[in-house]
């Protein structure tokens, strides 16, 4: 059923007894074109690309547990399009293209909400960058607007512009940047794509793959063997762990990352504001609560939960930012475990074992990538080369020395 | 998470610096295969999901590398043992 004012209304006047299940729950069927492993958004994202705009309708999606019950429920919402690198920044403008027609595309309101994105600079060199930033933006076509210290106090004058250690200079924003209902994403494009015939597989733990020489010919999973043309990995902090079931050792280590959600307010924060001198992040849901975090934990971790070293690192960098919010009560705080590459870059590419895809890598920035993430993951199973945007994303890049390291770290995953 | 310093005792893991992988060894750099040796020691990870063996430094007590045996699943330390006595 197609959602509409139409629907709504004659729903409203039958009781609500009209609406159907948003997706089917499918069980597996033997053989399959192309079988997505990983029922987060970017997994399903690529079902549904692959069936829409390359015509692929025997798909399957294999989650182990519930669709959506990984990063994609974990993560903190935002939006954007604000990297430098000139392998990064067109994918991210892409998703943001992708962003702000998804809500049509998929038929599903995903509150996608374009209410800007503000990066803060506390330094003349910070300053530098941003602007160096901001014109690398433009150049690949996305919007970027720097800020003195006016033009960020006109947006946000309750921030402490004059902290001793770290006063506010200005800001670089992202105004096309925002928030989007994480949880929706993941239910638009479940039932988008099983509208065009995805199978949706749940409960369905990927155990092994089934080989014909090197080639993957299909999955093991914990509901029989099923085969496939090709299987594209989605599986993010479990990367490593289904890539060894086919002999594969990735450039990746899973990291944890908490983020938080405050009791609920009034409007306060209107948009996404980033700390510039520690790692801190903070936007408001629409139900009130205050939405932040800050650095992972820094330590390979499968736990999805964190310790307190960090919870006391993000908090004090809140409160260097926007004191006013010291005596808030935290409501809640979770763990996801994020598949942090050796550059902090992400990987959409082939494996050297033919018929098997991956898609990965996506560190801590993941949830802003899944459309392009998917779009881009689709063309590659679908046509057997790379999309113009997602060309520098090669598992190969870290032999090669062609590595898309935004923050100049090395191959310190903990530290991108 | 609390990490048993050989030479300091049981301390807060905010005092220590991570490294990772303590199972990899350096390759010697005059072999043969050096670059694909020096690719995987590099870049490449197990990342297992269960027990791992790790470097921390303990930047604020007694500056020793420290290498900590912990389960990546629920972060419980079975062991630590200093660097210099680990080889």
């Amino acid at each position: 059923m197609r959602y509409s004012f139409l629907s709504l209304l004659k729903n409203g006047l039958t009781g609500q007894s009209g609406w159907k299940p948003a997706w089917r729950d499918a069980a597996p069927k033997p053989a399959y074109d192309v079988i997505i492993v990983g029922g987060g958004g970017h997994g399903l994202a690529t079902a549904f690309y692959l069936a829409s705009e390359h015509g692929i309708r025997n798909i399957a999606v294999i989650e182990k547990g519930h669709i959506g019950s990984g990063n994609a429920g974990r993560n903190t919402t935002i939006i954007r399009s604000n990297y430098l690198l000139p392998g990064n920044e067109p994918f991210y403008e892409w998703s943001m293209k992708l962003w702000e027609g998804l809500e049509q595309a998929l038929n599903y309101n995903a509150m996608v909400s374009q209410r800007g994105i503000l990066n803060l600079y506390h330094s003349d060199a910070q300053r530098d960058a941003y602007a160096r930033r901001g014109n690398a933006m433009r150049l690949a076509g996305a919007d970027s607007e720097l800020l003195d210290r006016d033009g960020v106090r006109a947006m946000y004058p309750f921030l402490d512009f004059d902290n001793a250690r770290f006063p506010i200079q200005g800001g670089l924003a992202q105004r096309r940047g925002g928030t989007a209902r994480h949880d929706a994403v993941v239910w638009g494009y479940a039932r988008a794509a099983d509208q065009l015939g995805v199978d949706i597989v749940q409960n369905c733990e990927v155990t092994g793959f089934l080989t014909e020489g090197d080639a993957i010919v299909g999955v093991e999973t914990s509901r029989g063997a099923i085969r496939a043309k090709k299987v594209g990995l989605a599986v993010a902090g479990s990367s490593s762990r289904v890539a060894k079931q086919a002999g594969l050792k990735l450039p990746l280590e899973s990291h944890v990352l908490q983020a938080f959600v405050s009791e609920g307010l009034k409007p306060l924060v209107d948009g996404v504001i980033t700390f510039g001198a520690g790692h801190f992040y903070i936007s408001q849901s629409d139900k009130g609560g205050l939405v932040f975090g800050g650095d992972i934990d820094g330590y390979n971790s499968y736990a999805q939960r964190g310790n307190l070293p960090v919870v006391e690192d993000v908090a004090e960098s809140g409160m260097a930012l926007m004191p006013r919010i010291g005596r808030l009560r935290l409501l809640r705080m979770w763990g996801g475990i994020m598949d942090m590459s050796m550059d902090g870059s992400p990987i959409i590419d082939r494996t050297p074992r033919p018929g098997l895809y991956l898609n990965s890598g996506w560190c801590y920035g993941g949830f802003k990538a899944t459309p392009a993430s998917g779009w881009c993951f689709a063309h590659l199973l679908a046509t057997d080369a790379d999309h113009a945007t997602a060309t520098a994303f090669k598992l190969d890049r870290f032999r090669t020395g062609h590595l898309i390291d935004e923050k100049g770290v090395g191959a310190q995953p903990n530290l991108h | 998470m609390r990490i048993p310093c050989p030479y300091c005792g049981a301390r807060d893991a905010s005092e220590f610096a991570y490294l990772g992988d303590a199972t990899l060894t350096r390759p010697d750099p005059a072999a043969p295969d050096a670059a694909d040796a020096f690719h995987a020691y590099v870049y490449l990870r197990d990342n297992p999901a269960g027990a791992h063996s790790e470097w921390w430094y303990h930047a604020g007590g007694c500056r020793r590398w420290v290498k900590v045996a912990r389960d990546t699943t629920t972060h419980a330390i079975a062991g630590a043992e200093l660097a210099e006595g680990a080889r």
